[in-house]
Protein backbone atom coordinates (compact mmCIF):
# COMPACT_ATOMS: atom_id res chain seq x y z
CA UNK A 1 0.00 0.00 0.00
CA UNK A 2 1.62 3.26 -1.04
CA UNK A 3 0.91 6.50 1.33
CA UNK A 4 0.53 9.41 0.12
CA UNK A 5 2.38 11.99 -0.37
CA UNK A 6 5.80 10.44 -1.20
CA UNK A 7 9.29 11.83 -0.04
CA UNK A 8 11.72 12.03 -2.98
CA UNK A 9 13.52 15.51 -1.78
CA UNK A 10 16.16 13.58 0.65
CA UNK A 11 18.81 16.73 -0.28
CA UNK A 12 16.52 19.09 1.26
CA UNK A 13 16.05 17.43 4.26
CA UNK A 14 15.44 13.88 6.00
CA UNK A 15 13.01 12.94 8.20
CA UNK A 16 14.45 11.92 11.65
CA UNK A 17 14.68 8.37 12.09
CA UNK A 18 12.73 7.37 15.01
CA UNK A 19 15.54 5.64 16.96
CA UNK A 20 17.08 9.35 16.98
CA UNK A 21 14.17 10.91 18.45
CA UNK A 22 14.56 8.12 20.94
CA UNK A 23 17.55 9.09 22.11
CA UNK A 24 16.61 12.31 22.43
CA UNK A 25 13.64 12.53 24.10
CA UNK A 26 14.83 12.19 27.63
CA UNK A 27 17.33 15.39 26.98
CA UNK A 28 14.02 17.90 26.90
CA UNK A 29 12.40 16.62 30.39
CA UNK A 30 14.18 14.66 32.82
CA UNK A 31 18.17 15.10 32.13
CA UNK A 32 17.73 18.65 30.86
CA UNK A 33 21.01 20.31 32.25
CA UNK A 34 23.04 22.60 30.84
CA UNK A 35 26.47 20.41 29.82
CA UNK A 36 28.59 23.55 31.01
CA UNK A 37 27.49 23.19 35.12
CA UNK A 38 30.42 21.50 36.53
CA UNK A 39 28.96 21.49 39.67
CA UNK A 40 25.97 19.23 40.16
CA UNK A 41 24.90 15.77 38.59
CA UNK A 42 22.17 17.77 36.29
CA UNK A 43 25.14 19.51 34.13
CA UNK A 44 27.17 15.77 34.67
CA UNK A 45 24.57 14.47 33.00
CA UNK A 46 23.95 16.40 30.07
CA UNK A 47 27.94 16.80 29.72
CA UNK A 48 28.06 12.62 29.85
CA UNK A 49 25.58 13.12 27.17
CA UNK A 50 27.53 15.32 24.74
CA UNK A 51 30.94 13.43 24.92
CA UNK A 52 29.29 10.39 23.81
CA UNK A 53 27.98 12.12 20.62
CA UNK A 54 30.99 13.73 19.98
CA UNK A 55 32.43 10.53 19.94
CA UNK A 56 29.74 9.37 17.94
CA UNK A 57 29.84 11.85 15.49
CA UNK A 58 33.86 12.33 15.23
CA UNK A 59 33.98 8.53 14.53
CA UNK A 60 31.77 8.61 11.49
CA UNK A 61 34.79 10.87 9.94
CA UNK A 62 37.83 9.64 11.21
CA UNK A 63 38.15 12.08 13.42
CA UNK A 64 39.20 13.18 17.13
CA UNK A 65 36.07 13.96 19.57
CA UNK A 66 38.18 17.21 20.14
CA UNK A 67 37.73 18.04 16.50
CA UNK A 68 34.61 18.60 16.69
CA UNK A 69 32.92 21.86 17.16
CA UNK A 70 29.42 21.72 17.64
CA UNK A 71 27.07 24.57 15.63
CA UNK A 72 23.75 25.46 14.81
CA UNK A 73 23.75 23.68 11.62
CA UNK A 74 26.06 23.42 8.22
CA UNK A 75 25.63 27.15 7.32
CA UNK A 76 26.90 28.14 10.68
CA UNK A 77 29.74 26.05 10.38
CA UNK A 78 30.54 27.24 6.71
CA UNK A 79 30.34 30.84 7.85
CA UNK A 80 32.95 29.95 11.14
CA UNK A 81 35.18 28.35 9.02
CA UNK A 82 35.82 30.37 6.40
CA UNK A 83 35.06 33.72 8.51
CA UNK A 84 37.28 31.90 11.09
CA UNK A 85 40.15 30.84 8.98
CA UNK A 86 40.53 34.30 6.85
CA UNK A 87 40.85 36.40 10.52
CA UNK A 88 43.11 34.01 12.10
CA UNK A 89 45.79 33.60 8.81
CA UNK A 90 45.48 36.93 7.99
CA UNK A 91 49.18 37.36 9.02
CA UNK A 92 49.80 34.71 6.12
CA UNK A 93 47.72 35.73 3.49
CA UNK A 94 44.24 37.05 1.90
CA UNK A 95 43.13 34.15 -0.93
CA UNK A 96 40.92 31.61 -0.96
CA UNK A 97 39.78 29.45 -3.72
CA UNK A 98 36.35 28.19 -3.86
CA UNK A 99 34.33 27.19 -7.02
CA UNK A 100 30.94 28.30 -8.77
CA UNK A 101 28.64 25.25 -7.60
CA UNK A 102 29.47 25.77 -3.96
CA UNK A 103 25.99 26.02 -1.85
CA UNK A 104 25.44 29.98 -1.27
CA UNK A 105 26.32 29.27 2.29
CA UNK A 106 30.15 29.46 1.07
CA UNK A 107 29.55 31.38 -1.84
CA UNK A 108 27.74 34.11 0.02
CA UNK A 109 30.36 34.17 3.01
CA UNK A 110 33.09 34.12 0.37
CA UNK A 111 31.20 37.61 -0.92
CA UNK A 112 31.49 38.67 2.86
CA UNK A 113 35.48 38.05 2.86
CA UNK A 114 35.72 39.79 -0.32
CA UNK A 115 34.03 43.25 1.06
CA UNK A 116 36.35 42.61 4.21
CA UNK A 117 39.61 43.08 1.96
CA UNK A 118 39.84 39.29 0.78
CA UNK A 119 40.55 37.91 -2.36
CA UNK A 120 38.52 34.82 -3.77
CA UNK A 121 39.33 32.61 -6.58
CA UNK A 122 35.76 30.85 -7.93
CA UNK A 123 37.15 27.88 -9.74
CA UNK A 124 34.60 27.19 -13.08
CA UNK A 125 33.53 23.67 -12.51
CA UNK A 126 33.79 21.30 -15.78
CA UNK A 127 30.17 19.93 -17.70
CA UNK A 128 30.35 17.07 -15.60
CA UNK A 129 29.89 19.25 -12.19
CA UNK A 130 33.82 18.45 -11.04
CA UNK A 131 36.73 21.23 -10.87
CA UNK A 132 39.64 20.69 -12.67
CA UNK A 133 42.20 19.93 -10.93
CA UNK A 134 44.88 21.40 -12.97
CA UNK A 135 42.94 24.10 -12.60
CA UNK A 136 43.34 24.55 -8.95
CA UNK A 137 47.06 23.79 -8.70
CA UNK A 138 47.22 26.66 -10.85
CA UNK A 139 44.92 28.98 -8.97
CA UNK A 140 46.96 28.87 -5.74
CA UNK A 141 49.16 31.90 -5.08
CA UNK A 142 51.80 32.56 -2.10
CA UNK A 143 49.08 34.27 -0.30
CA UNK A 144 46.48 31.26 -0.70
CA UNK A 145 45.26 30.26 2.64
CA UNK A 146 42.70 28.29 1.98
CA UNK A 147 40.89 25.79 -0.66
CA UNK A 148 36.97 25.61 0.25
CA UNK A 149 35.36 22.83 -1.96
CA UNK A 150 32.45 21.12 -1.16
CA UNK A 151 32.82 17.09 -0.91
CA UNK A 152 29.21 17.01 -2.69
CA UNK A 153 26.84 18.60 -4.29
CA UNK A 154 23.13 19.31 -2.75
CA UNK A 155 21.48 19.61 -6.43
CA UNK A 156 23.18 17.31 -8.78
CA UNK A 157 24.77 14.80 -5.99
CA UNK A 158 28.38 14.92 -7.92
CA UNK A 159 31.74 14.19 -5.71
CA UNK A 160 34.43 16.40 -5.80
CA UNK A 161 38.01 14.30 -6.00
CA UNK A 162 38.77 15.45 -2.09
CA UNK A 163 42.07 13.04 -1.56
CA UNK A 164 43.34 14.71 -5.07
CA UNK A 165 42.56 17.98 -3.58
CA UNK A 166 44.19 17.19 -0.46
CA UNK A 167 46.96 16.60 -1.75
CA UNK A 168 47.34 19.31 -3.93
CA UNK A 169 46.54 21.93 -1.28
CA UNK A 170 49.27 19.69 1.83
CA UNK A 171 51.92 19.97 -1.54
CA UNK A 172 51.36 24.06 -1.22
CA UNK A 173 50.85 24.10 2.51
CA UNK A 174 47.21 25.54 1.79
CA UNK A 175 44.45 24.52 4.44
CA UNK A 176 41.25 22.43 2.82
CA UNK A 177 37.44 23.26 4.26
CA UNK A 178 34.82 21.23 2.64
CA UNK A 179 31.21 21.67 3.39
CA UNK A 180 30.67 18.45 3.47
CA UNK A 181 26.52 18.40 4.24
CA UNK A 182 25.24 16.27 1.52
CA UNK A 183 27.99 13.61 1.79
CA UNK A 184 28.70 12.96 5.24
CA UNK A 185 26.29 9.46 6.06
CA UNK A 186 25.88 8.97 2.82
CA UNK A 187 29.48 7.95 1.80
CA UNK A 188 32.54 6.91 3.46
CA UNK A 189 34.08 10.51 4.68
CA UNK A 190 37.12 10.18 6.72
CA UNK A 191 38.91 13.73 7.24
CA UNK A 192 42.62 12.13 7.52
CA UNK A 193 42.51 9.81 4.21
CA UNK A 194 40.67 12.81 2.27
CA UNK A 195 43.21 15.31 3.73
CA UNK A 196 40.59 17.70 5.16
CA UNK A 197 41.08 20.28 7.63
CA UNK A 198 37.64 21.30 8.21
CA UNK A 199 34.88 20.30 7.04
CA UNK A 200 31.01 21.42 7.82
CA UNK A 201 27.89 18.95 8.08
CA UNK A 202 24.81 18.87 9.69
CA UNK A 203 22.41 16.86 11.60
CA UNK A 204 18.82 16.82 9.78
CA UNK A 205 20.47 15.39 5.96
CA UNK A 206 21.25 12.56 7.90
CA UNK A 207 18.41 11.44 9.55
CA UNK A 208 19.15 13.77 12.62
CA UNK A 209 17.07 16.88 14.02
CA UNK A 210 17.51 20.17 12.29
CA UNK A 211 19.30 23.23 13.99
CA UNK A 212 22.53 21.07 14.93
CA UNK A 213 25.87 20.70 13.13
CA UNK A 214 29.60 20.62 13.56
CA UNK A 215 32.67 22.03 11.98
CA UNK A 216 35.55 19.97 11.86
CA UNK A 217 38.59 21.37 13.24
CA UNK A 218 41.72 19.78 12.80
CA UNK A 219 44.01 19.57 15.80
CA UNK A 220 47.51 17.32 14.30
CA UNK A 221 49.66 18.06 11.20
CA UNK A 222 48.83 20.84 11.24
CA UNK A 223 47.21 22.47 13.98
CA UNK A 224 44.58 24.46 12.89
CA UNK A 225 42.46 27.19 14.43
CA UNK A 226 39.51 29.43 13.65
CA UNK A 227 38.53 33.00 15.26
CA UNK A 228 35.32 32.73 17.23
CA UNK A 229 32.05 34.51 15.22
CA UNK A 230 30.36 34.80 18.62
CA UNK A 231 31.13 36.34 21.78
CA UNK A 232 30.35 34.85 24.59
CA UNK A 233 31.07 31.68 26.96
CA UNK A 234 33.59 30.60 25.45
CA UNK A 235 32.08 26.95 24.55
CA UNK A 236 33.82 24.28 22.15
CA UNK A 237 37.18 25.27 22.50
CA UNK A 238 36.44 29.14 22.07
CA UNK A 239 35.71 28.67 18.90
CA UNK A 240 31.83 28.85 19.20
CA UNK A 241 30.01 30.13 21.81
CA UNK A 242 26.67 29.36 23.30
CA UNK A 243 25.00 26.91 25.54
CA UNK A 244 24.62 23.53 24.02
CA UNK A 245 21.65 21.96 22.29
CA UNK A 246 22.28 18.90 24.30
CA UNK A 247 19.11 17.16 23.28
CA UNK A 248 19.96 18.13 19.86
CA UNK A 249 23.70 17.42 19.95
CA UNK A 250 22.27 14.05 21.37
CA UNK A 251 20.14 13.40 17.78
CA UNK A 252 23.18 13.98 15.73
CA UNK A 253 25.16 11.81 17.46
CA UNK A 254 22.71 9.33 17.38
CA UNK A 255 21.84 9.92 13.39
CA UNK A 256 25.61 9.84 13.01
CA UNK A 257 26.13 6.05 14.56
CA UNK A 258 23.20 4.92 12.74
CA UNK A 259 24.78 6.05 9.32
CA UNK A 260 28.48 4.41 10.49
CA UNK A 261 26.72 1.22 11.34
CA UNK A 262 24.19 0.89 8.43
CA UNK A 263 25.92 2.95 5.33
CA UNK A 264 27.15 0.34 3.26
CA UNK A 265 23.89 -1.22 3.13
CA UNK A 266 21.75 1.41 2.66
CA UNK A 267 24.12 2.69 0.03
CA UNK A 268 23.18 -0.86 -1.80
CA UNK A 269 19.65 -0.23 -1.62
CA UNK A 270 19.68 3.15 -2.41
CA UNK A 271 22.23 2.99 -5.61
CA UNK A 272 20.03 0.21 -6.94
CA UNK A 273 16.40 2.00 -6.65
CA UNK A 274 17.86 5.13 -7.93
CA UNK A 275 19.51 3.46 -10.61
CA UNK A 276 15.75 2.15 -11.98
CA UNK A 277 14.37 5.18 -11.38
CA UNK A 278 16.94 7.23 -13.55
CA UNK A 279 17.56 4.28 -16.30
CA UNK A 280 13.18 4.06 -16.58
CA UNK A 281 13.21 7.90 -16.80
CA UNK A 282 16.35 8.60 -19.66
CA UNK A 283 13.83 6.44 -21.70
CA UNK A 284 11.50 9.32 -22.01
CA UNK A 285 12.58 10.96 -25.46
CA UNK A 286 14.78 14.08 -24.97
CA UNK A 287 15.61 13.99 -21.09
CA UNK A 288 19.52 14.36 -20.11
CA UNK A 289 21.28 13.39 -16.69
CA UNK A 290 22.86 16.29 -15.30
CA UNK A 291 26.53 16.08 -13.75
CA UNK A 292 28.43 13.20 -13.56
CA UNK A 293 27.22 9.64 -13.77
CA UNK A 294 30.21 7.90 -11.95
CA UNK A 295 31.41 10.46 -9.39
CA UNK A 296 28.49 10.83 -7.07
CA UNK A 297 26.18 9.88 -4.23
CA UNK A 298 24.24 7.19 -4.35
CA UNK A 299 20.90 8.45 -3.92
CA UNK A 300 20.64 11.76 -5.98
CA UNK A 301 19.11 12.01 -9.44
CA UNK A 302 18.67 14.98 -11.54
CA UNK A 303 17.42 14.86 -15.01
CA UNK A 304 16.08 17.76 -17.32
CA UNK A 305 12.93 16.76 -19.76
CA UNK A 306 13.43 19.41 -22.49
CA UNK A 307 10.56 21.36 -24.04
CA UNK A 308 9.17 21.14 -20.31
CA UNK A 309 8.98 23.78 -17.18
CA UNK A 310 9.88 22.16 -14.03
CA UNK A 311 7.74 24.10 -11.74
CA UNK A 312 4.59 23.24 -14.21
CA UNK A 313 5.81 19.34 -14.14
CA UNK A 314 5.90 19.08 -10.87
CA UNK A 315 2.56 20.43 -10.79
CA UNK A 316 1.41 17.35 -12.01
CA UNK A 317 2.22 15.29 -9.27
CA UNK A 318 2.97 17.49 -6.10
CA UNK A 319 0.00 16.28 -4.40
CA UNK A 320 1.70 12.80 -4.26
CA UNK A 321 5.15 13.32 -5.09
CA UNK A 322 7.84 15.41 -3.45
CA UNK A 323 10.61 16.46 -5.43
CA UNK A 324 12.34 19.51 -6.37
CA UNK A 325 13.22 21.16 -9.65
CA UNK A 326 15.76 23.54 -10.94
CA UNK A 327 13.48 25.96 -12.20
CA UNK A 328 12.74 29.37 -10.51
CA UNK A 329 9.70 30.21 -11.57
CA UNK A 330 8.44 31.42 -8.37
CA UNK A 331 11.38 32.95 -7.17
CA UNK A 332 11.75 37.35 -8.18
CA UNK A 333 14.74 37.01 -10.22
CA UNK A 334 13.13 33.96 -12.13
CA UNK A 335 16.75 32.80 -12.54
CA UNK A 336 16.93 29.15 -13.00
CA UNK A 337 19.57 27.10 -11.07
CA UNK A 338 23.17 28.45 -10.71
CA UNK A 339 24.32 24.76 -10.38
CA UNK A 340 22.97 23.81 -13.53
CA UNK A 341 24.10 26.60 -15.27
CA UNK A 342 27.70 26.41 -14.47
CA UNK A 343 27.95 22.80 -16.18
CA UNK A 344 27.00 25.09 -19.29
CA UNK A 345 23.31 23.97 -19.58
CA UNK A 346 21.41 26.46 -21.49
CA UNK A 347 18.89 28.21 -18.98
CA UNK A 348 16.13 26.31 -21.47
CA UNK A 349 17.12 22.91 -20.01
CA UNK A 350 17.99 24.28 -16.52
CA UNK A 351 14.30 25.86 -16.17
CA UNK A 352 13.37 22.07 -17.49
CA UNK A 353 15.27 19.88 -14.35
CA UNK A 354 13.82 17.68 -11.66
CA UNK A 355 15.81 16.77 -8.72
CA UNK A 356 15.23 13.09 -7.20
CA UNK A 357 16.53 12.51 -3.73
CA UNK A 358 15.70 9.11 -2.46
CA UNK A 359 16.43 8.35 1.14
CA UNK A 360 16.21 5.71 4.20
CA UNK A 361 12.73 4.78 4.08
CA UNK A 362 11.84 4.87 0.19
CA UNK A 363 10.51 2.34 -1.37
CA UNK A 364 10.43 0.06 -4.30
CA UNK A 365 6.95 0.64 -5.02
CA UNK A 366 7.00 4.34 -4.41
CA UNK A 367 9.35 4.33 -7.15
CA UNK A 368 7.61 2.81 -9.30
CA UNK A 369 4.68 4.89 -9.37
CA UNK A 370 6.95 8.17 -9.71
CA UNK A 371 8.69 6.75 -12.46
CA UNK A 372 4.77 6.67 -13.93
CA UNK A 373 3.53 9.88 -12.70
CA UNK A 374 6.54 11.60 -14.14
CA UNK A 375 6.68 10.07 -17.49
CA UNK A 376 2.90 10.69 -17.83
CA UNK A 377 2.84 13.85 -16.89
CA UNK A 378 5.80 14.71 -18.81
CA UNK A 379 4.24 13.77 -21.85
CA UNK A 380 0.74 15.49 -20.99
CA UNK A 381 2.67 18.83 -20.95
CA UNK A 382 4.76 18.80 -24.36
CA UNK A 383 1.46 17.81 -25.78
CA UNK A 384 0.47 21.32 -24.80
CA UNK A 385 4.03 22.94 -25.17
CA UNK A 386 5.04 25.40 -28.29
CA UNK A 387 8.53 24.03 -28.08
CA UNK A 388 7.75 20.48 -28.37
CA UNK A 389 5.72 20.85 -31.06
CA UNK A 390 8.42 23.31 -32.97
CA UNK A 391 10.98 20.40 -31.90
CA UNK A 392 8.53 18.26 -33.85
CA UNK A 393 8.26 19.85 -36.75
CA UNK A 394 11.96 20.26 -37.26
CA UNK A 395 12.05 23.98 -36.70
CA UNK A 396 15.59 25.61 -35.38
CA UNK A 397 14.53 27.26 -32.18
CA UNK A 398 17.66 29.80 -31.63
CA UNK A 399 16.13 31.17 -35.19
CA UNK A 400 13.33 32.06 -33.74
CA UNK A 401 13.51 35.58 -32.40
CA UNK A 402 12.60 35.76 -28.67
CA UNK A 403 10.57 38.02 -26.77
CA UNK A 404 13.05 38.29 -23.60
CA UNK A 405 11.33 39.43 -20.62
CA UNK B 1 3.08 27.87 -2.21
CA UNK B 2 -0.32 26.68 -2.73
CA UNK B 3 -1.83 26.90 -6.22
CA UNK B 4 -5.65 27.93 -5.93
CA UNK B 5 -8.18 25.66 -6.92
CA UNK B 6 -9.14 27.51 -10.63
CA UNK B 7 -5.05 27.24 -11.40
CA UNK B 8 -5.28 23.61 -10.53
CA UNK B 9 -8.28 22.97 -12.63
CA UNK B 10 -7.28 24.61 -15.71
CA UNK B 11 -3.90 23.01 -15.76
CA UNK B 12 -5.50 19.51 -15.05
CA UNK B 13 -8.50 20.36 -17.10
CA UNK B 14 -6.79 22.88 -20.30
CA UNK B 15 -9.53 24.40 -22.19
CA UNK B 16 -8.76 24.60 -25.78
CA UNK B 17 -5.30 23.37 -26.10
CA UNK B 18 -4.25 23.05 -29.68
CA UNK B 19 -2.63 24.72 -33.03
CA UNK B 20 -4.63 26.89 -35.51
CA UNK B 21 -3.44 26.76 -39.59
CA UNK B 22 -1.02 29.36 -39.07
CA UNK B 23 -1.06 29.84 -42.86
CA UNK B 24 -4.62 30.89 -42.63
CA UNK B 25 -5.59 34.63 -43.78
CA UNK B 26 -8.15 34.71 -40.89
CA UNK B 27 -5.92 33.35 -38.27
CA UNK B 28 -3.62 35.38 -35.92
CA UNK B 29 -0.49 34.20 -33.90
CA UNK B 30 0.89 35.90 -31.43
CA UNK B 31 4.67 34.06 -29.75
CA UNK B 32 5.68 35.73 -26.62
CA UNK B 33 7.93 34.67 -24.03
CA UNK B 34 11.13 33.32 -24.10
CA UNK B 35 12.79 29.29 -23.32
CA UNK B 36 15.27 30.57 -21.13
CA UNK B 37 12.87 32.82 -19.36
CA UNK B 38 10.66 29.41 -18.16
CA UNK B 39 7.80 30.70 -20.42
CA UNK B 40 7.05 30.53 -23.87
CA UNK B 41 2.99 31.57 -24.72
CA UNK B 42 1.10 30.67 -28.33
CA UNK B 43 -2.12 32.11 -28.38
CA UNK B 44 -4.06 32.03 -31.65
CA UNK B 45 -7.44 33.17 -32.98
CA UNK B 46 -9.34 32.46 -35.51
CA UNK B 47 -12.25 35.42 -37.24
CA UNK B 48 -15.34 35.20 -38.70
CA UNK B 49 -14.12 38.28 -41.16
CA UNK B 50 -17.84 39.24 -42.04
CA UNK B 51 -18.58 39.85 -38.36
CA UNK B 52 -15.16 40.39 -37.36
CA UNK B 53 -15.71 38.16 -34.12
CA UNK B 54 -13.34 35.30 -32.75
CA UNK B 55 -14.61 32.36 -33.87
CA UNK B 56 -12.13 29.72 -31.95
CA UNK B 57 -8.97 30.29 -29.65
CA UNK B 58 -6.14 27.95 -28.80
CA UNK B 59 -3.13 27.71 -27.14
CA UNK B 60 0.41 25.65 -26.28
CA UNK B 61 2.17 27.07 -23.05
CA UNK B 62 5.47 25.92 -22.06
CA UNK B 63 5.49 26.96 -18.29
CA UNK B 64 4.56 26.86 -14.54
CA UNK B 65 0.92 25.98 -14.05
CA UNK B 66 -0.28 29.79 -13.91
CA UNK B 67 1.21 30.33 -17.19
CA UNK B 68 -1.18 27.62 -18.53
CA UNK B 69 -3.79 27.85 -16.97
CA UNK B 70 -4.04 32.04 -17.85
CA UNK B 71 -3.38 31.22 -21.23
CA UNK B 72 -6.26 28.84 -20.84
CA UNK B 73 -8.45 31.19 -19.21
CA UNK B 74 -7.64 33.48 -21.87
CA UNK B 75 -8.59 31.40 -25.05
CA UNK B 76 -11.96 30.84 -23.36
CA UNK B 77 -12.71 34.21 -22.47
CA UNK B 78 -11.97 35.10 -26.05
CA UNK B 79 -14.41 33.08 -27.99
CA UNK B 80 -17.25 35.22 -29.44
CA UNK B 81 -15.49 38.66 -28.09
CA UNK B 82 -14.88 40.87 -31.12
CA UNK B 83 -11.15 41.28 -31.90
CA UNK B 84 -11.31 44.97 -30.90
CA UNK B 85 -12.77 43.76 -27.48
CA UNK B 86 -10.18 41.34 -27.07
CA UNK B 87 -7.37 43.70 -26.94
CA UNK B 88 -8.98 45.26 -23.63
CA UNK B 89 -8.62 41.55 -21.73
CA UNK B 90 -6.37 43.14 -19.02
CA UNK B 91 -4.01 41.14 -17.78
CA UNK B 92 -5.21 41.84 -13.96
CA UNK B 93 -8.48 40.63 -14.42
CA UNK B 94 -6.92 37.42 -15.07
CA UNK B 95 -4.79 37.68 -11.73
CA UNK B 96 -8.04 37.94 -9.75
CA UNK B 97 -9.70 35.67 -11.74
CA UNK B 98 -7.24 32.89 -10.86
CA UNK B 99 -5.87 34.32 -7.53
CA UNK B 100 -2.18 34.69 -8.84
CA UNK B 101 0.06 35.69 -5.89
CA UNK B 102 2.12 38.87 -6.88
CA UNK B 103 5.13 36.20 -8.04
CA UNK B 104 2.79 35.29 -11.01
CA UNK B 105 1.62 38.06 -12.13
CA UNK B 106 4.15 37.67 -15.14
CA UNK B 107 2.04 34.92 -16.42
CA UNK B 108 -0.80 36.58 -16.73
CA UNK B 109 0.97 39.91 -18.49
CA UNK B 110 2.55 37.50 -20.64
CA UNK B 111 -0.99 35.96 -21.46
CA UNK B 112 -2.17 39.74 -22.23
CA UNK B 113 1.11 39.88 -24.19
CA UNK B 114 -0.15 36.84 -26.38
CA UNK B 115 -3.89 38.01 -26.69
CA UNK B 116 -2.19 41.51 -28.23
CA UNK B 117 0.47 39.67 -30.17
CA UNK B 118 -2.05 37.42 -32.17
CA UNK B 119 -4.58 40.27 -33.14
CA UNK B 120 -1.88 42.32 -34.24
CA UNK B 121 -0.73 39.51 -36.58
CA UNK B 122 -4.12 38.87 -37.90
CA UNK B 123 -4.57 42.85 -38.26
CA UNK B 124 -1.25 42.72 -40.72
CA UNK B 125 -2.49 39.54 -42.46
CA UNK B 126 -5.81 41.86 -43.62
CA UNK B 127 -4.02 44.84 -44.20
CA UNK B 128 -4.33 46.40 -41.29
CA UNK B 129 -2.14 48.99 -39.51
CA UNK B 130 -0.56 47.10 -36.49
CA UNK B 131 -2.01 48.70 -32.90
CA UNK B 132 0.69 50.52 -31.28
CA UNK B 133 0.35 48.89 -27.15
CA UNK B 134 2.49 50.53 -23.74
CA UNK B 135 5.25 47.97 -23.11
CA UNK B 136 3.36 45.78 -20.02
CA UNK B 137 5.06 47.00 -16.91
CA UNK B 138 5.69 43.84 -15.33
CA UNK B 139 8.02 41.47 -17.42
Amino acid sequence: MLNFPIYLDHNATTPCDPRVVEAMIPYFTNNFGNAASRNHAFGWQAEEAVDLAREQVAQLIGADPKEIIFTSGATEADNLAIKGVFEMYASKGNHIITCNIEHKAVLDTCKHIEKEGGEVTYLKVKDNGLVDLAELEAAIKPTTILIALMYANNEIGTVMPMKEIGAIAKRHGVLVFSDATQAVGKIPVDVNTDGIDLMAFTGHKMYGPKGVGALYVRRKNPRVKVTAQMDGGGHERGMRSGTLNVPGIVGFGKACEICRLEMAEETKKLSALRDKLETELLKVEESYLNGDKEHRLPHVSNISFKYVEGEGLMMGFNKNIAVSSGSACTSASLEPSYVLKALGLGDDLAHSSLRFGLGRFTTEEQIDYTIKQVTDTVNKLREMSPLWEMFKEGIDMNSIEWAHH
Amino acid sequence: MAYSEKVIDHYQHPKNVGTLDKSKKTVGTGLVGAPECGDVMRLQIEVDESTGLITDAKFKTFGCGSAIASSSLATEWLKGKSVDDAIKIDNMTIVEELNLPPVKIHCSVLAEDAIKAAVNDYRKKNGLEELKFEDSVIH
